[in-house]
């Protein structure tokens, strides 16, 4: 799979070597998102969800299943009518969005299986066509179809059908068909669901090269590794609301110094936790010396932190999992 | 028209026609197609040598011309709902919400191909019925200006039904049974393979309400001779009333399904989908 070729990168330089009139500090938060409700059935799905996006960055929404980050995203694309709070995409509310200013956004979910007697190239260039009238000098529209089967690695299968592809080459055409339009804001919605390692590294090169072309990013996961990889920024939603909000390494540096400290002695093991490992360490060592075998100082990871709060909010707790999350990570 | 509305309109005559070529090529689009063929011209030649009572004319000649009538009825009700369940659970409709003018364009295409399918479907029928029925043929010029406007008119007052239904139905595999029992119900009482003039006249009134009857009589006032208007009602092709009646279901039609479908496209969201797809997968 080939990077967005030079070509593209260096219009997309020139592009920002050339000042948009528009972009004053205002316009520079691409997504505003403040106090976010959704109500459905009686059941609050979304208690107050606020956070901001800014131009060329990646956001990852991170959570558990049921935490209210495909919601999240279908307000933000305009699909669902949230039931309260304020959310301007580009400027815009999605809920009164109009087709110019759909034309701005690209969109990847997470079930799509539709179009399974299209041919690839057929397909694609069908959905780029309607892209046209909304190209400018600063961002072309519709991106070049054949330069883009290049990018996702889906040139040899240009003439197939599109039932005919595996679920991760299906899944690398619903993230064509999200660009193909030039993007300003591109959602994703699980985008990695059933890639293997190969394809999450090609996709994750395909995000960066998006991001380095001023494209905002907002995609879900409940893949902790995928988030640090990707995201210049994580937020942690659990229970509808956003309970962590960080780059990896500050949440990382969040989550309680607590280390675990292992090692045998006299063929005995021995397990201690303590905030202070260094100085435990050296009262250990200057007591018994050589008697200490197999040490093991192991911090309290971001991951262990993330997964007992997914452990708790599947086993049906969300609520009183995001409060002990939140709580554990200040 | 700005330009953005007329890529739209050409994006979805393109759409159309790719889709109608898709089912050109699809095994199972081609057994149906000419399933109904092979059934209904074989039910005909059955029917060889049966004159309709108190008539010289062939029975076969009076069913085939209902049989046009009933392909085209059967294709803008089922056609177009089975489409639209279908398109609304694997995401073809989400995916024409996310593109920009990508719903016009969308609805476009579909009538697009569901005026093709029709088309094919009546050339299909035709074909065989000219070569092998005695008799059978459009003899005046001014039956062939009526085979042009009366399927198409007949599309037109039934297809919004199909749409109403399709947006309405959340199970494609249902659409079937939900569709087909409330047509063959109409189709019975309309006079498709046998003259109404016998039944009540209560029911021969309840018949002219419904445009399957005007779209049958359009195209036996095409395919049969003058001589068959002493058995209908009013000894008259009444092809005015036809375009009225039709012009009345497909104006109503129009109102409506443009509500229904702006309400179910507004509603279609990915994990509506994929609700739909989980109940999908317990049933299966």
């Amino acid at each position: 799979m080939a990077m967005l070729d030079r070509d593209r990168r260096r219009t997309a330089a020139a592009d920002r070597a050339d000042p948009d009139p528009a972009a004053d500090p205002a316009q520079d938060a691409v997504i505003q998102v403040s106090d976010l409700r959704m109500r459905y059935g009686g059941t609050d799905v979304l208690k107050g969800v606020s956070f901001t996006a800014h131009r060329g960055e990646v956001l990852t929404l991170l959570g558990p299943n049921g935490a209210g980050k495909s919601t999240t995203i279908e307000i933000l694309e305009g699909f669902r009518t949230r039931s309260g709070g304020q959310v301007r995409v580009l400027g815009t509310d999605p809920a009164t969005g109009d087709e110019h200013w759909r034309a701005r956004l690209g969109v990847v979910l997470q079930s799509w299986r539709d179009h399974g007697r299209w041919r690839v190239e057929e397909l694609l260039s069908y959905l780029a066509r309607f892209y046209g009238p909304y190209s400018s000098p600063r961002r072309r529209r519709p991106r070049p179809v054949a330069e883009l089967l290049e990018t996702v690695g889906l040139t040899a299968h240009a003439g197939s059908r599109v039932n005919t592809l595996s679920g991760g080459q299906r899944r690398r055409l619903d993230v064509a068909i999200g660009i193909v339009g030039n993007p300003e804001v591109l959602f994703l919605d699980e985008p990695t669901a059933g890639f293997d390692p190969e394809a999450r590294r090609d996709f994750h090169d395909i995000v960066h090269g998006l991001a380095d072309e001023d494209t905002t990013v907002l995609l879900t996961t409940h893949d902790l590794d995928e988030a640090e990889k990707l995201a210049d920024r994580i937020l942690i939603m659990a229970g509808g609301r956003i309970v962590a909000e960080g780059t990896a390494e500050g949440l990382a540096a969040q989550v309680p110094a607590d280390a675990e400290v292992k090692w045998t002695r006299d063929g005995r093991r021995f397990v201690h936790s303590t905030s202070d490992a260094t100085g435990f360490l050296r009262g250990l060592l200057a007591e018994h010396g050589d008697a200490v075998a197999d040490l093991e100082v192991r911090r309290a990871s971001l991951e262990d932190a993330y997964m007992s709060l997914v452990h708790r909010h599947e086993s049906g707790s969300a609520e009183q999992a995001a409060l002990e999350f939140a709580e554990e990570i200040r | 028209m700005t330009a953005t509305t007329l890529l739209a309109v050409g994006s979805g005559l393109r759409r159309g026609w790719t889709e109608f070529r898709h089912s050109l090529t699809s095994r199972e689009d081609l057994i149906g197609y000419l399933g109904i063929v092979v059934l209904f011209t074989g039910m005909s030649t059955f029917m060889r040598g049966e004159s309709v009572r108190g008539t010289d004319i062939p029975i076969a000649n009076m069913w085939l011309a209902g049989i046009v009538g009933f392909l085209v009825a059967s294709t803008a009700i089922t056609t177009v709902a089975q489409g639209l369940a279908v398109d609304r659970e694997d995401g073809t409709l989400l995916r024409a919400k996310a593109v920009p003018h990508g719903v016009t364009a969308y609805l476009i295409g579909k009538a697009v191909y569901v005026v093709c399918v029709a088309m094919a479907s009546v050339v299909l029928l035709l074909i065989p019925a000219f070569v092998f029925f005695d008799g059978f043929g459009v003899y005046q010029p001014t039956d062939w200006i009526t085979l042009a406007w009366v399927p198409v008119l007949g599309l037109l007052s039934l297809a919004p039904i199909g749409a109403i239904l399709g947006s309405l139905i959340s199970n494609p595999r249902a659409t079937m049974g939900l569709v087909m029992l409330p047509f063959m119900g109409i189709m019975a009482i309309s006079g498709v393979f046998y003259q109404v003039t016998g039944f009540p006249e209560w029911l021969q009134g309840l018949a002219q309400v419904f445009p399957l009857y005007w779209i049958a009589l359009g195209m036996r006032s095409v395919f049969l001779p003058d001589s068959m208007l002493a058995i209908e009602i009013g000894q008259s092709w009444r092809l005015g009333e036809a375009a009225l009646v039709m012009g009345v279901w497909a104006a109503v039609g129009f109102v409506v399904a443009a509500a229904v479908l702006r309400r179910m496209a507004r509603r279609e969201s990915g994990s509506r989908m994929e609700a739909g797809r989980r109940r999908a997968m317990q049933r299966a």
